[in-house]
């Protein structure tokens, strides 16, 4: 047993393409804690969530998720792709990376939003009831979104997405207003309708896998269905994938079938729309990858990778340009959002090993700066006490460091070097020179486009007159700048073990 | 032409002429017990036919030859439907000539003349009525060729006796199209045979009129004709619906003991089916015509699922 | 053609059964009906899932009959009595185009669900394969039905039809998920449900009404 374990991380360690093969597995204290941890704190916030104290137990519950995280990710780099509890988990560097990112960002989420919610009750915005019912949804979408990263079942995928989707509508509508009642209903209605389409993908899969592997259950586990995947019919698997590229594709925006995002995510509080943002794209994203890796390996054409080039190219140029309309702040960075991932959908659909990795990064710094941008645009907005750009003016010489966050972080989105957005951004357009060069004309036209429109949106905002007040409590910066810290260093320095994590998990994308 | 199929020809054509009046007083009196009436005698659409027949016709100063025409041609086209569906037996020499694509035709057919003459005339009555009844029927042939595809689809030609043949021998088993279609033939049959929720048979009230408006320019016997027609036309529907979703008891060709038994089989279950009548028509209410679209939509779109799932599922 | 077993032809009726109440779901203006007809659907479901339990002999699918039966036949039309009845819905539906009109649009909806299950039929192996159609056929009319309406509640009662006939297709398909997954999904279901109902109470208050057209004031650019 000890040779066994000596030799694989002997193998991890020289960063070789020496895939360990699944095998029940021993992280099980740290998967259950995972999952458990937010589970927990949602029950518990449920019922003291309007106390003094439930910011401060919020944060805790999150950084013990995030330690419990970073334990994982230890064994998965020490001890390759696993099985654990029966079939029933599956951890790869593919979806343990995200785990981590997803721990990360909800713990600085939380961090940032108790200032931010004890200013909005100042401000009267919230009741008790509601500041309840935030904080219980806060960490009950937690751990539906680790659920959905950690599980084997593509049926309980599902059911986590579908349950991620339920747990945020209701904090969407959190304020009441005529616009937030919409957002929340078109976001509850078009999602819904899309992931029903996502439920028939994964039928028609079942479907395909239940002729090789029995009705046992085993149809529905990705590892089994990734070890049969050359014999799966490919007609029924091509029309499955469109499903499932449409359903969960509405999750994570992509045009045609983003409507529901700019609202949904202009419209709840600042940290819904920074998890939102930040974390929800990224999940349903990875299933939308899990599900082209089984369809790659049955169906011999490029089909599904085309399909996505096409929807992530879509997504790039039509947010991009929608980008010069927007009067909301908060609107506009969600439809920067689409854009990216718009770009990572992009990268995926191309494939190979560059591309994925710079998929990979790109999903990490998104998330990073994403969040920090709307931590820097949330305290904004309360200064202004409105989110209308033209409203907002100035925020250097009233808060320099409110200002200063949201510049950089406006910089860092639109690609700027040395942020890591730029890196993995020429990555990919270098990529995409070299194999789709009929594409590269729209990529840089759209990135060029949505850099003059956000940037001489923002410039307005942080420098010149102001016209933003005092607020109350002291804005929680650090957060903001904990992010742009981590993006910066990834633009100029990826860790190597980070860089083995992300070929590895390129590879294993394929 | 067999010496069978002669007779049992001739022999269904003189049933349908008897019975189709008797079938008429039977749903009259069955609606007359249900809505606790007393019922007029069950012979007296006879009598009304012969009293007809007996007195002296009158017609309209500037009526055309058309007007004089239209209730033998209406006569005489439901006389040929009655000899093409098989309600007694399969073996009909006269069969052969048409199908049941001929059948719609031949409804059409006196349909087009009842409203040809109507207008004829000019009368507000008959134009408002003649409109109507061509709305209906607009709507309502469709619905009723979609129904016979269906049972056509099922086995393989148009022909009526072949139809009625194939399902008869099929073995005993659900088959959701066959009820469907057997719902949406009511629904068509309702609407055509001038009955509520369509229709109501015995108003003379100029806002709710669409058959009887058509009428009121007969007298003696045209009037007859065309009211003998008219249930020659509900006994028509009866047997196509019977020939189409119960053709057990129709005797096949060259047995003899099959017909004698098929009469009293037929007289049951034109019994059965004239309480059904009068059972919907007191449940109903009269709608709307407005709402007559929708109704007869409904029974276009059964019709056609009628068909798709058969296609579909293969029963 | 040789009969089916009987089984196979009683799944054939339910199947048929299906498409009709989805046809009468669209034809349908009184929301009480609406709710009728939803738990009627459900009922074909479970009924047609214990017929398949008890033909080709899988106990998990008593079980789903089971579940399916206590939540779309009593759970989910209770839920949705009590809402119409505290929100006072009025009863007329308006839709966006009329009735005979939606009618000609779902046969043609019909026919290319069915043509697009035909290939996927061809390669199921259960008994019931040929009724993937009716199910795919049934999501894309109730999907028809939320277009189409105008209140919140029968777009809500077309969703909760859709995944009827998504779980009518993952039977007829595939002899019905695992059971857990059945289970998730059921509890999507409910849960989405509650939240649906805080949520009318939401509309209702900022709105007085639950017309959708109070929604649609988000626009581009705004």
């Amino acid at each position: 047993m000890r040779r066994v374990r000596a030799a694989r991380w002997h193998d991890a360690a020289r960063g070789t393409a020496q895939r360990g093969s699944p095998h029940p597995g021993r992280p099980v204290i740290e998967i259950l804690a995972v999952l458990g941890i937010p589970l927990a704190g949602g029950v518990l916030l449920a019922a003291i969530g309007h106390r003094r104290e439930a910011p401060a137990v919020n944060v805790v519950a999150s950084l013990a998720t995030f330690l419990a995280a970073a334990a994982l990710t230890a064994r998965v780099i020490a001890d390759g792709p696993m099985l654990v509890l029966g079939r029933a988990f599956f951890v790869d560097s593919f979806n343990v990376f995200l785990v981590a990112l997803t721990a990360f960002v909800g713990f600085t989420t939380s961090l940032f939003s108790r200032p931010y919610m004890r200013i909005e009750q100042e401000h009267g915005r919230l009741s008790p009831a509601r500041l309840r019912l935030y904080h219980a949804m806060y960490q009950l979408f937690n751990f539906t979104m680790l659920l959905a990263l950690l599980t084997n079942n593509l049926g309980i995928l599902w059911v986590a997405l579908e349950a991620a989707t339920l747990t945020t509508v209701l904090l969407v509508s959190l304020y009441r207003t005529p616009a937030s009642l919409e957002a929340a209903w078109k976001y509850f209605i078009l999602c819904g309708v899309g992931i029903a389409q996502a439920l028939f993908g994964t039928i028609l899969v079942f479907f395909a896998a239940e002729k090789l592997l029995g009705a046992g259950g085993g149809a529905l586990l990705w590892t089994e269905l990734n070890a049969v995947k050359t014999q799966l019919e490919p007609t029924v698997l091509s029309i499955a994938f469109v499903f499932l590229l449409v359903g969960y594709g509405t999750k994570v925006g992509l045009v045609p079938l983003h409507n529901w995002l700019p609202d949904a995510h202009a419209e709840g509080p600042t940290p819904v729309s920074a998890v939102l943002s930040g974390l929800l794209l990224n999940v349903a994203l990875y299933a939308v990858v899990r599900c082209k890796v089984l369809v790659e390996g049955a169906v011999p054409t490029s089909f599904a990778r085309s399909l996505m080039m096409g929807f992530g190219l879509l997504s790039v140029v039509v947010a991009a340009f929608l980008l010069s309309r927007q009067k909301d702040i908060k609107r506009l960075f969600a439809y920067s959002s689409i854009e990216h991932m718009g770009i990572v959908t992009f990268a995926f659909g191309m494939g190979g090993a560059v591309a994925n990795f710079a998929g990979l990064l790109h999903m990490t710094v998104h998330s990073l700066t994403k969040s920090a941008i709307f931590f820097a645009v949330g305290h904004a907005a309360q200064k202004a006490g409105t989110q209308v750009i033209d409203d907002i003016r100035g925020l250097v010489t009233q808060s320099p460091m409110i200002g200063w966050g949201l510049a950089l972080g406006t910089l860092a989105i639109l690609g700027m070097p040395p942020f890591g957005v730029f890196a993995s951004e020429f990555l990919i357009l270098t990529t995409a020179m070299r194999e789709q060069p009929w594409a590269t004309p729209f990529l840089l036209a759209a990135l060029g486009v949505a850099f003059a429109a956000v940037f001489s949106r923002v410039q307005p905002m942080v420098f010149g007159e102001t016209t933003v007040k005092r607020l109350p409590h002291r804005p929680a910066m650090i957060p903001v700048f904990v992010h742009l810290l981590i993006v910066l260093m990834l633009g100029l320095w990826i860790p190597p073990a980070l860089a083995d994590w992300y070929r590895e998990a390129a590879r294993l994308i394929g | 032409m067999t010496p069978t199929g002669f007779v049992s020809q001739l022999l269904q054509l003189v049933v349908a002429l008897a019975l189709a009046p008797l079938l008429v007083g039977w749903v009259n009196q069955c609606r007359a017990w249900l809505q606790n009436k007393r019922a007029p005698p069950l012979a007296l659409p006879y009598r009304t036919i012969h009293k007809l027949f007996s007195k002296d016709a009158v017609v309209a100063e500037n009526a055309s030859p058309l007007c004089r025409l239209t209730p033998y041609v209406v006569f005489g086209a439901m006389c040929c439907a009655a000899a093409i569906v098989p309600s007694l037996a399969t073996d009909l020499p006269f069969a052969q000539a048409a199908d049941a694509i001929a059948l719609v035709g031949l409804f059409a057919l006196a349909r087009v003349f009842i409203a040809l003459a109507a207008m004829d005339i000019g009368t507000a009555f008959g134009t408002m009525g003649a409109r109507r009844e061509m709305f209906v029927g607009f709507l309502a042939e469709p619905a009723l060729l979609m129904v016979l595809f269906t049972a056509s689809l099922i086995s393989g030609s148009t022909s009526l006796p072949t139809i009625v043949e194939t399902l008869a021998h099929r073995e005993f088993a659900i088959y959701p199209s066959l009820a469907f279609a057997g719902v949406a033939f009511t629904m068509v049959s309702l609407a055509e045979n001038a009955r509520i929720p369509v229709d109501n048979p015995s108003t003379h009230l100029e806002l709710t009129m669409i058959h009887e408006a058509m009428l009121l320019e007969y007298s003696a016997r045209h009037l007859a004709l065309i009211e003998w027609a008219s249930a020659l036309k509900l006994f028509n529907y009866s047997c196509i619906g019977l020939a189409l979703f119960l053709p057990a008891g129709i005797a096949e060709a060259g047995d003899w003991p099959g017909i004698v038994v098929a009469a009293p089989i037929l007289v049951a279950k034109l019994v059965a089916g004239g309480f059904a009548l009068a059972l919907i028509e007191t449940l109903s209410a009269k709608m709307r015509i407005f709402r007559a679209p929708e109704f007869l939509g409904t029974a276009f779109m059964l019709a056609v699922l009628a068909m798709l799932v058969n296609l579909l599922l293969g029963s | 053609m040789s009969a089916l077993p009987l089984y196979a032809q009683l799944i054939n009726l339910f199947a048929a059964i299906l498409l009709l109440l989805a046809f009468a779901m669209l034809a349908q203006r009184r929301v009480l009906s609406l709710i009728d007809l939803f738990a009627a659907q459900g009922m074909a479901l479970a009924a047609s899932t214990a017929i398949v339990g008890w033909g080709t002999g899988q106990s998990h699918l008593y079980f789903s009959a089971a579940l399916t039966l206590v939540l779309k036949v009593f759970l989910l039309p209770w839920i949705l009595y009590r809402l119409i009845r505290r929100l006072d819905v009025r009863w007329d539906v308006e839709g966006l185009i009329n009735i005979p009109t939606t009618m000609l649009i779902g046969i043609v909806v019909c026919v290319f669900s069915f043509n697009l299950a035909f290939p996927i039929s061809q390669l199921a192996v259960t008994v019931t394969r040929s009724t993937l159609g009716i199910a795919i056929a049934c999501v894309m009319l109730s999907f028809l039905m939320m277009i189409t309406r105008r209140k919140a509640v029968p777009q809500v009662i077309g969703f909760l039809s859709m995944e009827n006939g998504l779980f009518f297709a993952a039977t007829s398909a595939t002899y019905g998920m695992p059971m857990v997954v059945e289970l998730g999904i059921a509890l999507d279901v409910l849960v989405g449900m509650v939240i649906l109902g805080v949520f009318f109470f939401q509309i209702r208050e900022q709105f007085d009404s639950l017309d959708l057209k109070h929604l649609e004031k988000l626009r581009e650019g705004e």
